[in-house]
């Protein structure tokens, strides 16, 4: 330690080191930094043995506290339930139609089945329920299996052949394919099955479509084309077309038919989830 | 012993070594001891060779830099996207697809959740479906073969790093893709013996080829299918 002297004016210690001159101040640490740095030191003990913090030879020290970072977004969510279980419990409790039925329960399941029908259905049925080719309108009255609350909720429960147990099924003949109809009979019954909704002049096409429809079609479609929801054979008579609208767009159905598939919700969606965003759907347009 | 230390380089030295050690000690020790870092879960397989063409072009066209496959343990994501991710449903991917950035939504859970015609309207033209999407559309993928006839050394070489390929699997590997791709072809219950719960069909509604969108859709379609989370008990796997 070579000349190790006090420095008159701020009263430290020097380091001993001098150059041209100029001495190094041995200032010591400020005595709060100091005192915070020895508290940190005592809160981390305090940490690891409260908090899960070191890895043993097979395990980790678990801490007093019982925290981890899994336990505690489940207590989250049930804390989230139980917030809520003052109305879902109402919800489990009571089918679509009684909860349609209570003005004020109805109100909470439409703030729920709103958010849940924009991340879910919103994809392919359209914000709203707008509908795309391939995807049915929501928003209006035509409804392929049926438009009452508990229609809904079935569909959207266990969807449109997707493979489900209790899945909605059905599957329309491939007319031209299994040679069922010939090409003439299928332009036909395309004209018969247009005229149906845009009230055009019959014609002879027209007259024998109709026989056609009678024999091929109706057994799903109804008798006058009106549709029979509990077979899922869309209405035809209501200018609202699932693919798309042209004679040519009916004749390419026809002959070999499209099949769309709904995800069955069960699972994915929990049941009281399934019946908000049941009695959404039922609100857009013309639930029945 | 600071000025003892500061003033010895060898002895400086020595004191450098055994503090970092600690630390290093700490956190490479107990994997060696441990048996697994990954929780074990019930019906994790590898992937079928077809969902692992369509992973490799998920890698191809970058689908990470926008989407993730991460669902974080937090009461939002739970609530939009379902349960958290689980180590285990990513075990078999190399390398793991989590990302980190959500320009899209996550697709950790996104099989079963859209039918296959959604995806091929999807891919084709994203604003089809979507009319606020601003995803690009990846309609070349239905025109493009996929080339997958080198598929069995490709498991072959994932084994190496360590996915459990068995030589079943590796030497059925090109016969698989045309049979989850076709459906009605091939030993189909052969493949789902190998394969459980993979999606099996025209995945892009082209019967004439196996085309890179069948391939894609086909991995989709089983992401976040494997683990069945109406039995998997969260509470046995807290940490």
């Amino acid at each position: 330690m070579a000349n190790v002297e006090k420095d008159a004016i701020s009263g430290q210690e020097t380091t001993g080191h001098e150059w041209d001159g100029i001495k190094e101040l041995n200032t010591p640490m400020p005595k709060w930094w100091l005192y915070t740095y020895y508290v940190c030191i005592v809160f981390a003990v305090g940490y690891w043995v409260v908090y899960p913090a070191w890895p043993t030879l097979s395990s980790y020290t678990k801490g007093t506290g019982g925290y981890s970072s899994r336990g505690e977004h489940d207590a989250d969510l049930a804390a989230q339930k139980q917030s809520r279980s003052a109305w879902t419990s109402k919800f489990a409790a009571m089918n679509v139609d009684e909860i349609g039925g209570d003005r004020q329960l109805l109100n909470y399941a439409m703030a729920g089945g709103k958010i849940i029908f924009a991340e879910n259905c919103a994809p392919c049925h359209g914000t709203a329920g707008s509908g795309a080719p391939g995807y049915p309108i929501l928003a209006d009255d035509d409804w392929i299996w049926g438009g009452t609350r508990d229609a809904i909720h079935t569909t959207v429960a266990f969807g449109v052949r997707s493979g489900h147990d209790e899945t909605r099924e059905s599957e329309m003949p491939n007319f031209l394919g299994d040679e069922i109809l010939n090409k003439a009979q299928i332009a036909d019954v395309a004209e018969y099955i247009m005229s149906l909704s845009d009230g055009s002049i019959s014609s002879d096409g027209v007259e024998r479509g109709a026989v056609v429809f009678e024999e091929q079609c109706s057994a799903c479609h109804g008798e006058d084309g009106k549709g029979l929801p509990e077979l899922g054979g869309p209405n035809l008579t209501d200018a609202i077309w699932l693919y798309s609208k042209s004679k040519e767009a009916i004749a390419t159905q026809v002959s070999a038919p499209k099949h769309g598939v709904m995800p069955a919700w069960t699972g994915r969606l929990s049941d009281v989830e399934i019946k908000q965003v049941s009695l959404y759907v039922h609100s857009l347009g013309g639930g029945q | 012993m600071q000025k003892i230390l500061e003033k010895n380089l060898i002895l400086l030295c020595v004191a450098i070594l055994v503090t970092v050690a600690i630390g290093g000690l700490v956190q490479i020790v107990p994997l060696y001891t441990m048996e697994s870092t990954i929780e074990k879960v019930d019906g994790m397989r590898p992937y079928s060779p077809l969902e692992q063409a369509g992973r490799n072009i998920y890698i191809r066209e970058g689908c990470y830099t926008c989407h993730s496959q991460m669902i974080r343990p937090f009461r939002d994501e739970a609530e939009r996207y379902g349960h958290y991710s689980l180590a285990a449903e990513s075990m078999y991917d190399h390398p793991f697809q989590w990302g980190s950035k959500r320009t899209g939504p996550d697709l950790a859970r996104v099989g079963g959740k859209y039918s296959n015609d959604w995806h091929v309207a999807h891919m084709v033209d994203p604003r089809s479906v979507v009319p606020e999407s601003i995803m690009p559309g990846y309609s070349f993928m239905a025109d493009r073969e996929l080339s997958y006839l080198n598929m069995d050394e490709h498991l072959y070489t994932l084994r190496q790093v360590g996915v459990p390929y068995s030589d079943d699997q590796i030497k059925s590997a090109v016969a698989d893709i045309n049979t989850q791709a076709n459906g009605d072809k091939g030993d189909v219950d052969a493949f789902l013996a190998r394969y459980p719960k993979a999606a099996i069909g025209d995945f892009d509604g082209n019967p004439d080829k196996v085309s890179e969108l069948d391939a894609m859709i086909a991995y989709l379609q089983i992401l976040g299918q494997m683990v069945d989370f109406t039995t998997y008990k969260p509470e046995m796997n807290r940490r």
